[in-house]
């Protein structure tokens, strides 16, 4: 065994590292299958600011078309950007006649939702480009979204959404009450209801409570409910909850 | 200025009917002009809590819809000058209820009255809603269980949310907790939530505990309302939330297991 392990050696040199990144990057949203148009506004966007539109990567998202617009000329459509010195590196598309078309020209296809568009750590999060035919003249910058701060009791029946960030109640949460954000959520209150942090897919988001007696938890789709949470010795704790793989980890705070 | 509260629950059986009419007297007793207003179109029961059922003519129904005018319909209570009730329909449903109807109504009373007393329905349904869009201040009435307090928690939502003054952005609703048919005894078994419990759930001012008590039951058989049996708990527990209501400051009672006899409470001491 030992010498196979030497024999190795050389070879375990890494020739490589894998790396997580974040990037802010230009999402072009289509909001019509209209590639004329598209051509003939992208000309006034180069008109008003040439720098931009060099050789800039960009992601071409399709899954913000109407539904019943037919099928898009990907090629075409990478060319009409091309032209205009944006460089198409994948697509964001839901429908599967764009994803078949993405695959058939070998093109990486990421999936339908904004919540990738976010940095690590600081909370502040990367914000979408608008939807508009094309990007705006300045680079998309990072912007933060304003947290979302409820300072009366959430009763039951009610469900607060916090859009593209955080969620914070200075305030109890009641039974039957809901909690969603795209981002974190924090609650000081006594906290008895649901909470779903990162809804859209961000596995990096996080629920924080000073008294965890919720009936479900939950963090890009992975949920615990309150059956399970109960049997934990942090019920009624202060904790955060957090994501890893899909194991929804309960410490305490 | 007239004010117009709301007493309601979300759960049915509580003590709506039997706090209506215990405030309403209660503030007429202490000079306030005061009518109590039955929402419970179709279920009617205020007018036999407060023992003036044989004297209902015309209802809220009929004003709402021009058929009667509200000094028609207005009936006077024997015992008090300043009380006045008006009755819901029997024959109808929530649904000759309608906003501009109840408003109309409402402002009406609000000229010749100090205070407004609606008893809602049971339910979060049209006639509840009805019953509290208008209000300036809202009594939650609920029972030490849980089912109730659920109930209540999602009414303190509605009325923070629903209501013409959360509507039109004005200063909020302003919420008071009335615990009934609370029984220090069972909560000292566990069998039922102690008045800490409730308040930390609902997180809301509590405005008064009342007793469960039998002169309750005997006070609705008899039409009159429990607040005008001075001797009873609960008649002393609504007297003591009317004075909270109009702002004093009164110390809760009958909160804890009476080691004393009854009788002793009543009448020996203070």
């Amino acid at each position: 065994m030992q010498t196979m392990s030497q024999t190795q050696t050389p070879d375990q040199e890494p020739v490589f590292q894998l790396k997580g990144s974040m990037l802010a990057i230009t999402v072009l949203e289509l909001a019509q299958n209209n590639l004329e148009g598209l051509d003939r506004q992208l000309a006034a966007k180069v008109a008003q600011a040439p720098n931009f539109f060099s050789n800039t990567p960009l992601v071409l998202a399709l899954d913000k078309l109407p539904a019943g617009s037919g099928a898009v000329d990907l090629p075409g459509l990478m060319r009409v950007c091309r032209h205009h010195g944006l460089r198409t590196l994948a697509i964001r598309a839901s429908r599967i006649e764009d994803i078949a078309a993405a695959i058939a020209i070998d093109l990486p296809v990421l999936p339908p939702s904004g919540a990738r568009e976010r940095p690590l750590e600081p909370e502040p999060e990367v914000k979408k480009p608008e939807p508009a035919p094309a990007p705006p003249p300045a680079p998309a910058e990072p912007a933060i979204k304003p947290t979302k701060i409820i300072t009366t009791p959430v009763r039951g029946g009610q469900q607060i959404y916090a859009q593209g960030g955080d969620l914070v109640v200075i305030a109890s949460v009641s039974p039957g009450a809901e909690l969603l954000a795209d981002g974190n959520i924090h609650v000081y209150g006594a906290m008895r209801g649901r909470a779903l942090a990162g809804i859209k897919g961000n596995t990096r988001a996080r629920i924080f409570c000073q008294q965890m007696t919720a009936e479900l938890v939950s963090i890009a789709g992975q949920y615990k409910v309150s059956e399970d949470l109960r049997r934990d010795p942090l019920w009624g704790a202060g904790v955060q909850v957090s994501l890893s793989g899909d194991v929804l980890n309960i410490t305490r705070l | 200025m007239a004010k117009i509260l709301v007493v309601t629950s979300g759960k049915g059986g509580v003590g709506k009917t039997t706090t209506s009419a215990a405030i309403g007297t209660g503030l007429a007793l202490r000079g306030h002009k005061t009518v109590i207003v039955d929402f419970d179109v179709g279920l009617r029961n205020l007018d036999l809590i407060m023992g003036c059922e044989r004297r209902v003519v015309y209802d809220f129904v009929n004003v709402v819809n021009g058929e009667a005018n509200l000094q028609q319909a207005l009936i006077k209570d024997k015992r008090l000058e300043n009380l006045y009730v008006l009755a819901a329909s029997q024959t109808r449903d929530k649904d000759a209820l309608t906003q501009e109807g109840v408003e109309k109504v409402l402002m009406e009373l609000k000229e010749q009255f100090e205070f407004v007393v609606c008893d809602s329905p049971a339910g979060i349904e049209k006639g509840a809603h009805l019953a509290m869009y208008f209000a300036d201040e809202a009594i939650v009435v609920t029972n030490p269980e849980v089912s109730s307090v659920r109930d209540s928690d999602r009414m303190l939502g509605l009325l923070a949310s629903k209501s013409r003054r959360a509507e039109n952005q004005q200063d909020p609703i302003k919420e008071h907790l009335l615990i009934t048919r609370y029984n220090p005894e069972r909560v000292s078994q566990g069998e039922m939530l102690g008045v800490e419990d409730v308040k930390e759930i609902l997180s809301v001012a509590l405005l008064g505990v009342i007793p469960e008590s039998q002169a309750v039951l005997k006070a609705s058989n008899q039409g009159v309302p429990v607040i005008l049996d001075d001797q009873s708990d609960a008649g002393q527990a609504y007297s003591d939330t009317v004075d909270r209501l109009l702002g004093k400051n009164v110390e809760h009672r009958f909160l804890d297991v009476q080691k004393k006899g009854f009788f002793e409470r009543l009448f020996g001491g203070k």
